[in-house]
């Protein structure tokens, strides 16, 4: 099957070259040359620029007709405002393509060649060119002036009674967090995340939790380091050579006191204890050897370790230190996070009240993306980002106008952050105040306190839910 | 270097591999970009196929991918490899290394009336430098986890992390290192063009009598040298993220089910970078297509182009305002608002120059006597699709409503008419145009007819309906979109879409064919084809090193002496000496 569609293409191809030879030798024995374009052929190519711009014309409208609405209205504040700014430019810019594009290929259509006339030698015209420098340069002013009303007051603070939603991004899904009563979210550490504290949020079992792993592997690479066999043999030799060179001479003058692991720089200490030292060490060494834990290293390997042990010191001194984070002097760190609700697949927003979104992500860049509500802001992991709306329709009233029952706002993800990006996604429910109220209420808390049922299980059972989300996808 | 007409015996290897002759370079440039534009453009096709008909089997696909594609229907992840290798291609391989190269080192020397450039040497090596950048970039499409996958703008943490996605393995080191590769080839090309244009021209060729091909090549091989440089810091920097434990985009990452030790860089940073080369690339891209067109607009209206000036002008200030926009493609990063503004109002002012262009080109056509040759036909198309496609720029550039539209497909639309369609319809006039000077014979025009309508209707019909499919909400880089229902029948401009993009891309037959037949069997081209005033024509139609065979031209007047009623022909070249009495530019 591949060989015959091989020899058809080949066959054309061969056949395509000898038709062409033909076609040149019979317009050279006509002395026709390639670079003369008959009249016919212009006036065609004019004629075919026309029928191309009434084709395209056409086909404009039909899609603006069929597909013109901006998607779905737009159901925040700021989102009528954005549609009216969108309005305005695509007014503007729609006048400008007509305009332009008819010119251009309406004289394209005109002025096609002919033999009999003599094209018009004019090269520049001060007067004109002041028209088309002036003119757009008007009509910017006021889309600038206009656009940046509109961005300041989409950008503007929050006001002081806005609900507050932390929005957290990862491969491949979302979780929102309520601060709930105190109105405050708990701090949080990429540190301390666990498959029960997806979002990292600060306990002290956590951080006892993240210090106790990393002692772990702290000490796993020690070990790796002090068992390397090549050293071990290094330092074993060191201590041998050592003690039979003080055989030799008795004073303290050299300085070759062995590893200096050791802490062997006590000159003062007594001779034999410092013999003995290095005597016990050096049983030690022999005792390492045969045991199996003893590896063998590159020295390129061991370095790496060594590089691989900084960095867990350096990594734990900072697990360390999200202790000392002092909140606002009255709740601790931890205790504002208790109260935190976290709800995954779908979020619910009250309508008419502002919004200001924080945004934090696990891994790589996302966006959390609300094309109803005109919204948009990356997720930066490393830096919170912020959006604020006010979101003004129900999905109920909006499920009404667009005679859709089964409309539901969504949050995307709009930057591209791997395989299932195009899956990432969460239900957006706007409510009133009431209903709101309600479903918050039923929103289990971060950690549950004394006395009562359900422990961290709803946490954990979202997880894993998410996680057989994402491995069906 | 005087009279230069010594022939001395070359072997193959000096002439048509490392070979020194700028006119050699400029074919090996023209015939790599061609190799890497028919990859990108089937790359294009591949992942069409599965956005128009998502899910479906396509045994094309398995033959071509094979575990790329399993059963015929493209993986996820194959899936954004193609889109960013598609982008990386395109943008960087055919139309900033091979459009400049190839027109920058053809029309250079021959239009400044210079024997050479000014180093040959150099401009070898940028040739093979991007080579093997090429090379380099189409091995990565081989390697196990397969291609870069984060688009082509690599945003780090994605492209940092190995763990993050397969494409973030070696397939994205490949790329990184191409990128270098390809960096210095256009610092040694930008480096020799600009040198080239500014100490090599004949005599009389003042500054402003260059024709505006020339200014542009100059234009943006400044912007190539200023901006290059900042990219390759930026991929050092991401290569040293990835390889050597450093922190400079990586800070709180948890993945794989482990924190990272990295804290205090900033992912954002990354982004500054990159776009300042990025912005200022689109118009590398841009401007050598707008130069091409302007001479083939004014030598084929039989007109002198309008405004000479003020194109200039508006070159100069399209080059420098391109420098200080880069943050609107940043506008939803959580960058100040404040500082958004100033992004805002920099970015809107460049509508005015290229307002200025796009109406002096039109001017031009105004009462001419158009010739409508294959690459006039380009031409006027590219006119259409910059004004097209610079007019949703101002959407875009306005803040409050790209964040509504960032990042959907109402992007992919602006870029691919603004940029795409128009600096390959320059791209393809230039071919059209100065084939005759390459290779000493005449394309097909019935063919190049035929070329020219396929690729502006398809092209059109490719990207125009994506407009209302970014309007309405459709993220770019998803592989699929059946998961959401809001978009609901603006979906049904998919498979329409995708036909468009198969047919357009199976029109490229027609010039694909002509060219390739054309340089061996193509009519013998006479020294003035189109009968233009500048001063390649003047140079035999056989290649000769240094090019003309006597003494260099000497130049009385600018380029764009057509009808010029003083004179009895519709064209007067530019060694054409001053009538008595005629006053000359
Ligand atoms: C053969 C015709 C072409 C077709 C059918 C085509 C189609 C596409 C499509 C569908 C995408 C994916 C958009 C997304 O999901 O983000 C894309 C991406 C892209 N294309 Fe094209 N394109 C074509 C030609 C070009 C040309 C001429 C250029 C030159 C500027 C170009 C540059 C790009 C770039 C820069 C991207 C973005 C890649 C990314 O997201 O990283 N394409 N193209
Ligand atoms: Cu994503
Ligand atoms: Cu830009």
């Amino acid at each position: 099957m591949k060989l015959l569609i091989l020899l058809v293409v080949v066959l054309g191809l061969v056949a395509a070259v000898q038709l062409s030879k033909v076609y040149q030798l019979s317009i050279s024995l006509r002395g026709k040359r390639e670079e003369d374009i008959s009249e016919a052929d212009n006036r065609l190519n004019g004629g075919l620029f026309l029928a191309f711009m009434v084709a395209f014309y056409v086909s404009f409208v039909v899609l603006l007709v069929k597909y013109g609405s901006y998607g779905t209205p737009p159901a925040s504040e700021h989102g009528v405002a954005v549609d009216r700014l969108m309005d305005f430019n695509m007014a503007i810019i729609f006048v400008v393509f007509f305009i332009v594009n008819t010119l251009l290929f309406w004289f394209s259509a005109k002025y096609y060649h002919r033999a009999d006339r003599k094209a018009r030698f004019i090269a520049h015209d001060n007067r004109l060119e002041l028209i088309w420098t002036v003119i757009p340069s008007v009509v910017l002013a006021i889309i600038i002036a206009y656009g940046l009303q509109t961005w300041n007051e989409m950008t503007g603070e929050a006001s002081e009674d806005a609900l507050r939603v932390e929005l957290y991004s990862k491969q491949f899904d979302w979780t929102a967090r309520y601060p709930g009563a105190d109105g405050e979210f708990g701090q949080a550490n990429y540190n301390l995340i666990t498959p029960m504290n997806a979002l990292g949020i600060v306990t002290e079992d956590g951080v006892a939790a993240a210090l106790t792993e990393i002692e772990e592997k702290i000490a796993k690479v020690e070990e790796e380091i002090n068992y390397e066999k090549g050293h071990l043999l290094a330092e074993w030799a060191a201590i041998e050579a050592e003690l039979n060179d003080d055989h030799g001479h008795d004073d303290h003058s050299h300085d070759n006191h062995g590893h200096d692991d050791h802490g062997h720089d006590a000159h003062a200490d007594d001779h034999g204890d410092g013999k003995q030292a290095l005597e016990a060490r050096m049983a030690e060494i022999e005792h390492m050897l045969e045991s199996d834990k003893v590896n063998i290293l590159t020295e390129a390997a061991f370095e790496a370790k060594e590089d691989k042990l900084y960095r867990l010191i350096r990594h734990r001194q900072r697990i360390q230190e999200i202790r000392n984070f002092d909140f606002d002097g009255e709740l601790t760190a931890w205790e504002s996070g208790m109260d935190d609700q976290i709800v995954k697949g779908e979020f619910h927003l009250p309508v008419g009240r502002e919004v200001e979104f924080v945004f934090r992500s696990r891994d790589v860049i996302h966006s959390a993306y609300m094309p109803q509500f005109r919204a948009q802001m990356n997720t930066v992991p490393g830096v919170p980002t912020r959006f604020k709306m006010k979101p003004t329709i129900t999905t109920d009233s909006m499920r009404t106008v667009l005679e859709n029952p089964e409309f539901d706002y969504v949050l995307l993800c709009n930057k591209v952050c791997g395989a299932a990006h195009f899956n990432m996604q969460m239900k957006i429910v706007i409510e009133s105040q009431e209903a709101y109220d309600t479903w918050l209420s039923e929103q289990g808390e971060f950690i549950v306190k004394e006395g009562s049922e359900e422990p961290e299980m709803e946490q954990a059972s979202a997880q894993k839910e998410s996680q057989t989300i994402t491995a069906s996808l | 270097m005087g009279a230069q007409a010594h022939h001395h015996e070359e072997s193959f290897v000096s002439k048509y591999v490392f070979s020194h002759d700028h006119k050699m370079i400029s074919k090996q440039f023209l015939v790599t970009a061609i190799v890497m534009g028919i990859v990108a453009v089937m790359l294009s096709v591949f992942f069409r196929l599965q956005l128009g008909w998502p899910g479906e089997s396509f045994a094309i696909l398995e033959t071509f991918l094979g575990k790329w594609a399993p059963g015929g229907v493209l993986d996820r992840n194959a899936y954004l490899a193609l889109v960013t290798i598609h982008g990386t291609i395109m943008v960087f391989f055919v139309l900033t290394g091979g459009l400049s190269g190839t027109f920058s080192n053809l029309l250079i020397p021959l239009q400044i009336g210079a024997r050479d450039m000014a180093s040959g040497f150099l401009n070898m090596l940028s040739y093979w430098f991007f080579f093997f950048s090429s090379v380099i970039m189409i091995l990565s499409l081989f390697t196990e986890g397969g291609a870069a996958s984060g688009g082509w703008t690599v945003y780090p943490p994605l492209s940092a992390l190995p763990q993050a996605m397969p494409g973030s393995g070696m397939g994205m080191t490949l790329w990184l290192i191409s990128m270098v590769l390809f960096v210095v080839s256009s610092l040694l090309g930008g480096l020799n063009y600009v040198v080239t244009i500014i100490n090599l021209r004949t005599k009389g060729m003042s500054m402003t009598r260059l024709p505006l091909t020339i200014w542009a090549f100059m234009v943006t091989a400044i912007l190539g040298v200023l901006s290059f440089p900042v990219l390759v810091s930026a991929v050092v920097l991401l290569l040293m993220d990835r390889t050597m434990g450093t922190a400079f985009y990586l800070s709180d990452i948890f993945i794989g089910g482990e924190a990272l030790d990295v804290t205090g860089g900033s992912p954002i940073l990354y982004q500054h970078l990159f776009w300042f080369l990025g912005h200022p690339e689109v118009y590398i891209v841009l401007l050598p297509a707008l130069g091409i067109s302007s001479e083939v607009i004014a030598t084929n209206a039989r007109k002198p182009i309008f405004g000479y000036k003020a194109m200039v002008g508006s070159l100069l200030g399209i080059g420098f305002l391109s420098f200080i926009v880069w943050g609107h493609h940043m506008f939803v990063t959580g960058m100040n608002p404040f500082l958004g503004s100033v992004f805002v109002f920099t970015t809107l002012l460049i509508a005015i120059p290229s307002a200025v262009k796009a109406f002096n080109y039109i001017t031009t056509l105004w009462q001419g006597n158009i010739r409508f040759t294959p690459a006039m036909l380009f031409s006027i198309g590219l006119v259409s699709t910059f004004v097209t496609g610079g007019l949703t720029g101002i959407i875009l550039a306005d803040s409050a409503l790209d964040v509504n539209v960032h990042d959907t497909y109402f992007v992919v639309a602006h870029f691919h008419i603004v940029m795409g369609m128009s600096a390959i319809f320059g791209m393809l006039a230039g071919i059209y145009h100065w084939f005759p000077k390459m290779f000493g014979r005449m394309m097909n025009t019935k063919l190049g007819f035929a070329h020219f309508w396929v690729t502006i209707v398809c092209g059109y019909g490719v990207f125009f309906p994506m407009h209302f499919v970014g309007i309405a909400g459709a993220p770019r880089r998803y592989y699929e979109y059946s998961n959401f229902d809001f978009l609901g029948s603006v979906m049904d401009l998919q498979p329409l879409i995708s036909t468009f993009a198969i047919v357009g891309a199976i029109g490229q037959l027609f010039f694909l064919f002509n060219f390739f037949y054309s340089i061996f069997y193509g009519q013998k081209s006479v020294q003035n084809p189109w009968m233009s005033n500048t001063l390649e024509w003047t140079t035999p139609v056989r290649h000769v090193h240094g090019n003309w065979d006597g003494p260099l031209p000497e130049v009385h007047r600018w380029a764009y002496d057509y009808s010029n009623p003083v004179h009895d022909a519709d064209f007067v070249p530019q060694t054409t000496p001053a009538l008595s009495g005629e006053e000359v530019h």
